[in-house]
């Protein structure tokens, strides 16, 4: 136990306003926010997906027009970023399968995330090869 | 072999005891002076044996009185000071202060997803309401009351033995981000006491609390974040409970 010495050594308390701090959950809740947020990325292309593709039956040459727009460097870059919120959604969702389904699942559940990381980079790095040397090359 | 017997001065013993300076950042709310909440930090001369309970109290006895917190046996059994020490939920009374960095200020706040009273203390009532609705006791046919004690094999024991640790002390539920923004959610520490129910053999209620947890708001909110199992300061599996709850709702449904 301490000793009650120091009350007057103390300097005085300090105040200052601001909010709470975040709470530092680890592995578990971030592979948690991570599947959230690709989420609603993968949800939002979808919209616009559905509208972009329902054009062919306004008018096809309205819909060759506004694919025609995708054709660039920056949508690429975009179309990449899409392709990478698939693929980590995709492995980490078979993860949340087996943490809920498989007998070790939750012992193993940050082995399973390191292995949904390994696969995401090997599948992403692959396909963004790829893609950006048939946007550039052609 | 001659032996010497050196009579030992026992105020050397308690100076041999490292001393260091601390700074806790405390998280406040005093509803009567402000309506917001806001961070107050006082620096204080801890020993290495010193949890960080010691440091609220010295803060409390010596410093300013006006600190509120709980804390009942202040042996990490009743469950009373779970509060969040760096960012997540521990037990004040189970935290070394020479555990964590000391060359930082040590930050403390009370539990989120539960209204907050005064500085640490919040409301426990949603809590314990969750805590109830899964029924939190024996359920057996009466009509068949034994004469002599309910015998169990070690074997079915050991099948809820981790879920019977549990001392009601919020960490769990307090640590889950569905909790936070949905309080209608059971939480993790309800879905243990129904665990440790539902697959105790002797008990004959596993179906009701099954149902009770196949809900909208019951285990099917769980998003696996392991922030529960985590926080738990009786290092309860808590993640792998409520997995097999969910694994014995969908059994019982095929």
């Amino acid at each position: 136990m301490s000793t009650a010495t120091t009350a007057q050594q103390s300097p005085p308390a300090q105040k200052k306003s601001g909010r709470g701090t975040l709470y530092r959950g680890k592995e578990g809740m971030w592979s948690w926010v991570g599947h959230r947020i690709t989420g609603v990325v993968i949800f939002l292309f979808l919209l616009v997906h559905v509208l972009d593709t329902a054009l062919v039956r306004v008018s096809p040459e309205a819909y060759d027009a506004v694919i025609g727009t995708y054709k660039n460097w920056y949508m690429a870059l975009g179309e990449s970023g899409l392709v990478a919120a698939v693929i980590y959604h995709a492995f980490n969702g078979i993860r949340i399968v087996l943490v809920d389904f498989w007998k070790k699942g939750t012992k193993y559940h940050k082995h399973m995330l390191w292995a949904v990381m390994i696969a995401w980079v090997v599948v992403f790095g692959a396909f963004f090869v790829r893609h950006m040397m048939l946007v550039l090359g052609g | 072999m001659t032996t010497t017997f050196e009579p030992t001065s026992t105020t050397d013993d308690a100076g041999a005891v490292d001393s260091f300076t601390v700074t806790m950042q405390v998280r406040r709310y005093q509803p009567e002076f402000h309506e917001e909440g806001y961070w107050e930090s006082w620096t204080v001369e801890m020993h290495g044996t010193d949890r960080v309970l010691d440091a609220l109290h010295k803060i409390k006895w010596e410093l300013d009185g006006s600190l509120t917190f709980r804390r009942s046996c202040a042996h990490g059994i009743c469950g009373s000071d779970a509060m969040r020490i760096n960012g997540v939920n521990r037990l004040a009374c189970k935290v070394l202060l020479k555990d964590l960095d000391t060359s930082k200020p040590i930050t403390v706040e009370a539990i989120k997803g539960l209204p907050v009273e005064k500085d640490m203390i919040v409301d426990m009532e949603p809590f314990f309401q969750s805590y109830r609705e899964i029924m939190p006791f024996l359920i057996a046919d009466e009509s068949q009351e034994p004469t002599r004690e309910r015998l169990q094999s070690a074997e079915a024991r050991e099948a809820f033995d981790d879920t019977t640790k549990c001392i009601l002390c919020a960490a769990c539920t307090s640590s889950c981000p569905v909790f936070w923004t949905d309080g209608q959610y059971f939480g993790p520490a309800a879905i243990v006491n129904a665990h440790r129910f539902i697959f105790d053999d002797r008990d004959e209620g596993g179906d009701m609390r099954l149902e009770v947890l196949n809900d909208k708001e019951g285990v099917w909110r769980c998003r696996t974040t392991f922030n529960c199992t985590d926080a738990c300061p009786r290092g309860i599996q808590v993640t792998k409970a409520i997995a097999e709850v969910k694994q014995a709702i969908l059994a019982r449904n095929i």
